[in-house]
């Protein structure tokens, strides 16, 4: 990797430590360099745009922009003058059923991650898919999303993605590769398939995996190998030791109300997420029917899930297995006592809530924790009577159940030994995401012919002899099943932009089948299965719905093995700090990496964005002597890997934690540069964790993108959180410093129709990013790029602060979404001095681009910091194919002109015009936001305030209502549910955590 | 050594300065008149289109409602330029040969769209809603003008922000009844103003001058 001359921020982290410990430091922190007060922090709190942001740096082009800008002064006056280009309309030759131009229509498809599906409705303007909502109905979504199925309209017109059929390099035709496998499968059927080989990713598709297997049945010998890096493995090892026999669990959130997280980051990753999330939060609200559960997270790397957690122990991910073991045994399921580092305090408080709740509990592994833990678990819920309650086991959900890493190694024992004539790769980038240490590559190029299909031009498809490109889920049909195993179907939106195949309709062409679409395919085995004069009502209706009704997987009966606790394997040799591996939150196994959405989305509590790092806690960074950005070296098993090192409190201290997903060298502009690849230090028996790594300085440094300083409101009392407890003992525990009525300059205005306004409630909010992405996707936000962001430039319109307090190596972890606040006496309103940001007559606080000339004057009055300016040309005016991506209800920004959120007022403006044409006012509910909409967690209600029965006036009646920096005056249209934690007596330390003693700390370091 | 500025100097200086104030008042008016005039806004001026389309045939001759062929006036944003497919459904019976009919022909044939020149162009940054405007009272005519009398369609008004403001802030003064909305000939049986007024209050016309009435 290069490194660059950066100088690094240094601080002494044990005189952090004693700071925090002894109060004398803030009482909710962002970053180390806020409580060591560093020159770099300063900097950020003293001014709006930080020194470098607002000038120009780049040495080499000033002469350049000296030119320019003398030119634009000289032609400034005339640009005004210019007359409009004359434009063109087009309209259809005949208009396609259902097209009322200017109106956007909405398809039911689905989105897969990993194999499993999540139902999503596509808005289409005029044949153009361009934002993605959930789909209400389907069990995975309820009408949320991920921030992966977000992305998934960027991706679909990426401009780096791969357009032609690619025969040894050199640009081909579908036509030509039909006419090339036609004769491969004739020699194939001959040979009954001896030499042919299949790699796929999981495969969930019940259409897809019929097809092999009629494949495989006319050609015995060949084989399907599965490859994908992140993958059920350990969960149905772990099954299969519990029970003698694979199941899926599925969770039923709704009912527990305390739940254990064994390295599981169960509300943001896995295809159950968004799911879980909702449940979760529902059980978050102190008035929720059976009261607000309570979370227990272990892990060693901080994720959303231990930052939302009420109690979160950081432990190795080698010690989480030794916790599993001995907390087995104090719950009661038939598990040999073990030794764990972590405190007997702890493990007997969870124990204890456990028994307690009976049935009502529920422990969930983490999907890389071994299959001890998977089993472990299993036994726990066993033990708890949570099976049949809040765990439900089924039929497996994965349509070939084989362990994937054992998989390809038996593929590339194959290719090493010349068994493998062809190898038809359907999907995956084996070439980068498998460890390295098992020479995939180098097999791979054994093969005679090597076939692959994929999205990109990426590290596979550089070594082999045919490229198909692959069609988007946007542009396909096809099925794939939910994390409950409901058949999820997708059906295109758009045609394939640049004649890309399925994987289906190539496995087509080996049985004989070229003609055949992906539409001939679904549809002949939907209707393979359901026989009858009435499929045609089922097929409507199912494609229609987007899932099939009904078609979740099968409970199934299993009982814990008599020999369970000897058939668990031996507990791992752990010596040194284990390196730990794990798919990164946005990019995954690195097949977003060419995504500047997930790219440029703050990684969750760490907040680095564009990069990986070697995640370690303070202790270890004290130990080696490094600081944030200085470049180190893991080595594990006679590997090495060189990349810079990030301070994370709440890190487990002997554990340090590299992400997958970075590193790539080929698939796109983004893909390439960003970080380094952390499969070159994996290994397969053991693809999650490295048990003896080393770690050693290396003199280096290099420059990080974090945004854990940026947009920082100077450390005033903005997070506001409570133990329930003291809650129930007094509501008005958040309603410390009320200022009452503050006294305003300005006249009170009325709202004489609506009045909008937004609540937020951080109870429920896991921090899973959606929000932001989901507004970028809504309203064309740009992207700026890494350098661009160090400067502190990024364009995000709602941004989700994370917050630590308490101790350094063990903090509390906070999250809090800023939007725009939409001030009723708004700041930035009177410093315009052309009047581009105003006052609506229904509280908005608008931004008029036309108007706006830069003078940034309103952002540097602006007290949250959510005003955003296009320093350069950040929106792409460039790329043919990002023109479909555009929402065409907002403006595309250019250059120059400031830009925050609106409330999304265009969909207001929808609303009130469909209102309007029948007569009526807007119904509560009807406006929804892109945030709002997307949030899993459902803590984003927004509404209209002069209607005193809509949700988001009964919300902000709460007692936990307030709103940030109230002693401003500004009076916000968004505010905030206060955070409530629902710590175990057991387990509170006097005098931690409460509210009122960070208020004191707070006023201790005012006065 | 004698005076520098003889007499004449304090006229000189005078005309100077007031020629000055003058010549820069001037251009000023100038350039603000040509940033109005017909030559930037387009008013007035009929672009070439691909076929010489004649509404004044077609809506004051035939006598053909706006609506047959812009479809979606009524329900969305964009009133709909039509689809060849409406031209052919008249023009495969009449004038099927016209030499002059050979674009829209070609089209149908080949499934490529006529591309017409816009002539009402809003910038990229103004969002307007054809639906509200004609379901709340206000005509075609109003905005588009007597597209009965022209015989190639041309901009009359300059779709400047202060002429469309002018509406939004007295409706009154433009506003008729609803079912005379495609009425290119109408005319006001009463005073306007009082006419307006009521329908005004009657279909509920909001004021709205929010920016974000038009601009996101």
């Amino acid at each position: 990797m290069s490194t660059q001359n950066a100088k690094p921020t240094t601080f002494d982290l044990e005189a952090l430590r004693a700071k925090l410990a002894g109060a004398h430091g803030p009482a909710f922190w962002r970053s180390l360099d806020e409580v060591a007060e560093t020159p770099e922090f300063q900097e950020y709190i003293d001014n709006e745009f930080t020194k470098g942001t607002s000038e120009w740096t780049d040495p080499v082009s000033r002469r350049r922009l000296m030119q320019l800008l003398g030119a634009s002064l000289g032609l400034a006056g005339l640009t005004a003058c210019t007359k409009q280009p004359p434009e063109k309309v087009v309209p259809y030759v005949r208009v396609p059923e259902e097209i009322v131009p200017g109106k956007p229509l909405f398809f039911a498809t689905a989105t897969t991650l990993g194999g499993f599906a999540q139902g999503v409705i596509v808005e289409s303007n005029m044949g153009r898919p361009t934002k993605i909502e959930g789909n209400p109905d389907h069990p995975a979504s309820l009408g949320a999303t991920s921030i992966h199925s977000q992305a998934q309209t960027l991706a679909l017109y990426d401009p780096d993605r791969a357009q032609v059929v690619v025969r040894e390099g050199s640009a081909s035709s579908w036509k030509t590769f039909l006419a090339a496998a036609a004769a491969v499968r004739e020699k194939l059927v001959v040979q009954k398939g001896a030499g042919f080989r299949i790699l796929t990713e999981t495969v969930t598709s019940p259409s897809l995996a019929a097809q092999i297997r009629a494949l495989l049945a006319e050609m015995p010998e060949a084989r399907w190998h599965l490859y994908e890096p992140v993958s059920g493995d350990n969960a149905r090892a772990g099954a299969r030791i519990a029970f003698g026999d694979i199941v899926s669990p599925v969770y039923d959130l709704a009912k527990a109300d305390v739940i254990l997280a064994l390295d599981s980051d169960f509300l943001t990753a896995g295809p159950g997420a968004v799911r879980y999330a909702r449940d979760f939060s529902r059980r978050r609200d102190p008035n929720a029917t059976g009261g607000m559960n309570r979370l227990y997270s272990v892990e060693a790397c901080p994720t959303s899930t231990g930052a939302t957690a009420d109690h979160r122990l950081a432990l190795s991910h080698t010690n989480v297995e030794m916790f599993a073991r001995a907390l087995a045994s104090r719950v009661g399921a038939p598990a040999p006592p073990a030794d764990t580092s972590a405190p007997a305090a702890w493990l007997d408080a969870v124990a204890k809530d456990l028994i307690d709740r009976k049935g009502r509990c529920v422990v969930i592994p983490g999907e890389h924790q071994s299959a001890a833990v998977h089993a472990l678990a299993h036994a726990m819920n066993v033990a708890l009577g949570n099976v049949g309650n809040t765990v439900l086991l089924t039929e497996p959900i994965e349509s070939n159940l084989e362990d994937q890493y054992a998989s390809l190694a038996s593929l590339i024992a194959d290719l090493k030994a010349g068994k493998v004539e062809t190898l038809l790769v359907l999907g995956g980038n084996p070439v980068h995401t498998a460890p390295a240490r098992m020479g995939f590559l180098d097999a791979y190029r054994r093969a005679k012919l090597r076939i692959r299909v994929g999205l990109y031009d990426d590290e596979t498809a550089a070594y082999s002899h045919w490229v198909i490109p692959e069609a988007h889920t946007l542009e396909c049909w096809g099925d794939a099943r939910a994390f409950d195993g409901t058949v999820t179907l997708m059906q295109p939106l758009i045609a394939p932009l640049y004649d890309g195949k399925t994987h289906g309709e190539v496995l087509s062409v080996f049985r004989g089948h070229g003609d055949r679409t992906s539409h001939d395919l679904l549809k002949q085995y939907w209707q393979s299965q359901r026989p009858g004069p009435d499929f045609d009502t089922f097929w409507r209706k199912s494609i229609h719905d987007g899932f099939i009704a009904g078609s979740s997987a099968r409970p199934k009966t299993v009982a814990l093995q008599a020999g369970f606790a000897s058939a668990l394997p031996n507990p791992p040799e752990f010596s040194g700090p284990e390196i730990q591996f794990r798919p990164d939150p946005n990019l995954y196994d690195g097949r977003f990496a060419n995504n500047g959405w997930l790219q440029e989305l703050p990684r969750p509590v760490s907040l680095l964005v564009w990069d990986n790092a070697a995640l370690i806690s303070p202790r270890m960074a004290q130990k080696n002597g490094v600081q944030n950005g200085d470049v180190v070296e893991l080595r594990a098993a006679a590997r090495a890997l060189r990349l810079p090192v990030w301070i994370l409190p709440g890190h487990a201290e002997d554990s340090v934690t590299v992400h997958l997903g970075y590193g790539r060298t080929r698939g796109g502009r983004l893909a390439s540069g960003a970080g380094v690849n952390a499969n070159l230090l994996r290994s397969p028996d053991s693809p999650w964790v490295a048990y003896a790594g080393e770690i050693r300085k290396t003199g280096g440094s290099y420059t990080l993108a974090t945004v854990q300083m940026h947009h920082s409101m100077e450390g005033r009392d903005v997070i506001r959180s409570a133990a329930l407890a003291d809650y129930r003992k007094d509501p008005r525990v958040f309603a410390h410093g009320e200022h009452g009525k503050l006294l305003s300059l300005y006249p009170e205005r009325q709202y004489e129709t609506y009045a909008w306004g937004m609540a937020i409630d951080l109870n429920a909010c896991v921090g899973c990013n959606a929000c932001t992405i989901a507004c970028q996707a809504e309203n064309n936000i740009a992207i700026v790029g890494k350098s661009e962001v160090v400067r502190g430039r990024e364009m995000h319109w709602i941004r989700v602060d994370r917050y630590f307090s308490g101790e350094l190596d063990a903090p509390d972890i906070h999250h809090q979404p800023v939007p725009c606040m939409h001030c009723e006496k708004a700041p930035c309103e009177p410093v315009c001095p052309v009047a581009a940001t105003v006052h609506s007559n229904e509280g908005l606080n608008h931004m008029v681009y036309n108007r706006c000339v830069g003078t940034r004057y309103c952002a540097n009055n602006c007290p949250y910091k959510v005003r955003r300016f296009n320093f350069l040309l950040y929106s792409d005016w460039t790329s043919k194919s990002l023109e479909g991506l555009r929402n065409p209800n907002v403006t595309v920004r250019s250059r120059g002109v400031m830009e925050k959120c609106t409330y999304c007022v265009q969909r207001i403006s929808t609303a009130r015009i469909a209102a309007e044409l029948e007569g009526r006012k807007i119904k509560d509910g009807e406006v929804v936001t892109a945030c709002q909409a997307v949030c899993p967690a459902q803590a984003i209600h927004f509404g209209d305030l002069n209607d005193p029965a809509s949700n988001v006036s009964k919300i902000k009646k709460d007692p936990r209502n307030y709103s940030l920096l109230e002693e401003l005056g500004t009076s916000p249209r968004t505010t905030y549910l206060a955070h409530l934690k629902n710590p175990n007596p057991a387990l509170v330390k006097a005098g931690t955590s409460d509210h009122h003693a960070a208020l004191v700390q707070i006023e201790a370091r005012r006065a | 050594m004698g005076q520098i500025f003889g007499p004449t100097a304090n006229t000189v200086a005078r005309v100077s300065i007031v020629g000055g104030v003058l010549l820069v008042a001037g251009g000023m008016i100038l350039v603000n008149a040509v940033d109005r005039s017909a030559y930037t806004s387009g008013t007035n001026i009929p672009p070439e289109q691909p076929v010489p389309f004649s509404h004044k045939h077609h809506v004051g001759g035939v006598g053909i409602d706006c609506r047959y062929c812009h479809t979606s006036v009524e329900k969305s944003a964009t009133s709909g330029i039509p689809a060849t497919e409406i031209c052919m459904s008249c023009h495969t019976q009449i004038w099927a040969d016209a030499p002059m009919l050979e674009p829209v022909r070609e089209s149908y044939r080949t499934g490529k769209s006529i591309e017409w020149v816009k002539v009402h162009d809003l910038p990229a940054y103004a969002y307007f809603n054809h639906a509200i405007h004609v379901n709340k009272g206000f005509s075609c005519a109003t905005c588009h003008g007597r597209v009965d009398q022209m015989p190639l369609i041309w901009k009359v008004n300059t779709l400047f922000m202060n002429w469309c403001l002018d509406c939004h802030k007295n409706p009154e003064k433009y506003i008729r009844p609803k079912e005379e909305v495609f009425n290119m000939a109408y005319q006001p049986k009463e005073d306007q103003m009082v006419l307006g007024a009521r329908l005004v209050k009657e279909y509920n016309v909001r004021k709205l001058t929010d920016c974000s009435v038009c601009h996101r």
